[in-house]
């Protein structure tokens, strides 16, 4: 572990099935390090603050926010960004699929992270009913307000969602 | 964000002697060069806004010791281990239905990706979100100790009523703390003397002259566990939090209530009052007022007149005396009409 506050601290994380290794400065958040140091872009940073949702991924196969956790104490952890998300083949998720089938975007900036939430959502028993979906997915906001068609898309791939 | 140094311990006395090593003389624990962090959720927000700034970061998500990831309830209560995160509280069965105001108090708070990662000892000892306090540009006697409080003449619609000083009106934003404060909850602690044993009442200190003192811990000091002792009457209990959207804010105000009824009549009552106080704020004003009487509209009224009589309101937040009596009346009656 790093004794002065420059050093660089080594850090492996599996991504998508992917093993890195990293030398980390401590300050880099989980999602910096996916973005900046692994080259996965598709996790978006909206406020950096843990208020938006846009920077959800799954980690150890729980939907986290990768801007309020430092990437090093995530040494040895699972994470599954969106990238991680279609099969080899290039088929896509269920999740993926319903919300391009129910149009639930427009500017699709917070669209990885409503994905990654709505798996998460559903993985934790939390879609059952629309209200329900509208509680458990309130830490993703999208500005463009497609709201009704990103429930519409949980709705459906509800029960075609397999763990990831 | 101020560079600092990270370590990872594996138990709670190497994170402790961790952190006395480092240790300052007059700091206080917000203050401290060395902090503890477990879910991140808070601490990450503060030290990129520049409000926190440690040196040294310890780690203590992957500390071994037993008991510190899991919950046990049991006839004695329930004993929560301190890296437990506030999700897998909230879906405990036997939380569920034997302490529903716990498991309300944990759902209705933050977002699904917050509750994954926030842990329950972190979450009692949340800095509050008063906007002076979070911008490093404001004077704030919590954060720059001698500075003023700029909430005091500022915008003031979010700040607390009950609890505040000269010195600082900030509100503490916790939900769950209500319901520990409202069961007679114990945190166990590991320090630099050894373990011990605190109510969670004596946890919070109302600000006075000292705002940036916000707990009676040292900064070495760290909580391995939350206690709650057993209550078979708080099947009855529930928590009611108001706030300007449906979810994923903060309350304005909320109540939890738990109620020992006999038919209508009121045997015991806890009363704890959220969104409204400096700290977690316990209402025995208001217990009192209801013992031993029938639970009807006037009993409501005075127990809620008598919860909010010492309130202080200033220019903007004068309607969380109103607001705070009838989310106290409206749970009184909630929690009366429960099937249990």
């Amino acid at each position: 572990m790093g004794e002065e506050p420059q050093a660089k601290v080594l850090t492996s994380l599996t991504v998508n099935k992917q093993p890195y290794r990293l030398a980390l400065d401590p300050r880099t958040s989980l999602l910096d390090a996916l973005r900046d140091e692994i080259g996965l872009t598709g996790t978006k940073k909206g406020c950096d603050h843990g208020q938006c949702g846009a920077c959800t991924v799954l980690v150890d196969g729980t939907r986290v926010l990768s801007c309020m956790s430092f990437a090093v104490m995530n040494d040895g952890r699972d994470v599954t960004t969106i990238e991680g998300l279609a099969s080899p083949s290039g088929e896509l998720h269920p999740m993926q699929q319903a919300f391009i089938d129910h149009d639930a975007f427009q500017c699709g900036y917070c669209t990885s992270g409503q994905i990654m939430s709505a798996i998460g959502c559903v993985n934790e028993g939390h879609a059952d009913t629309d209200g329900e979906i509208r509680e458990y997915m309130s830490g993703n906001l999208c500005r463009c307000a497609a709201y009704p068609n990103i429930v519409a898309a949980i709705r459906q791939a509800r029960d075609a969602t397999r763990k990831v | 964000m101020q560079p600092f140094s990270y370590e990872r311990p594996e138990s709670a006395a190497q994170a402790v002697n961790a952190a006395s090593r480092r240790v300052r003389d007059g700091t206080t624990p917000p203050s401290s060069p060395v902090q503890f962090i477990a879910g991140g959720t808070n601490m990450t927000d503060y030290m990129k806004l520049g409000v926190m700034q440690p040196e040294r970061l310890i780690d203590i998500n992957r500390m071994q010791d037993a008991g510190l990831n899991k919950i046990m309830v049991s006839d004695q209560g329930i004993r929560f281990g301190a890296l437990v995160r506030m999700a897998q509280a909230e879906e405990h069965p036997a939380i569920k239905s034997q302490y529903p105001i716990i498991a309300e108090s944990l759902q209705l708070a933050a977002s699904g990706q917050i509750r994954n990662m926030a842990s329950l000892s972190g979450n009692i000892l949340q800095r509050t979100r008063c906007e002076y306090f979070r911008e490093i540009t404001w004077p704030c006697n919590k954060r720059r100790p001698g500075s003023g409080c700029s909430a005091m003449e500022g915008f003031n619609r979010q700040h607390a009523i009950l609890g505040g000083s000269d010195e600082c009106i900030a509100t503490y934003h916790g939900d769950f703390a209500q319901s520990l404060i409202a069961l007679d909850a114990t945190v166990e602690i590991v320090g630099p003397k050894g373990p011990r044993n605190l109510p969670f009442s004596e946890l919070h200190r109302q600000p006075g002259k000292t705002p940036e003192i916000e707990t009676v811990l040292a900064p070495d000091d760290l909580i391995v566990a939350i206690h709650v002792p057993a209550l078979p009457w708080a099947k009855r209990s529930h928590y009611l939090k108001i706030r300007d959207r449906q979810s994923y804010a903060f309350a304005l105000a909320s109540a939890a209530v738990a109620l020992d009824l006999d038919g209508d009549t009121v045997r015991d009552a806890r009363i704890a009052l959220g969104g409204v106080a400096t700290v977690p704020w316990r209402s025995r004003e208001a217990e009192e007022t209801l013992k031993n009487r029938t639970l009807d509209e006037a009993a409501a009224q005075e127990a809620a007149a008598a919860a909010f009589a010492d309130a202080q309101p200033l220019k903007h937040n004068a309607f969380k005396v109103e607001l705070g009596r009838r989310t106290l009346i409206r749970a009184l009656f909630e929690t009366r009409d429960m099937k249990v």
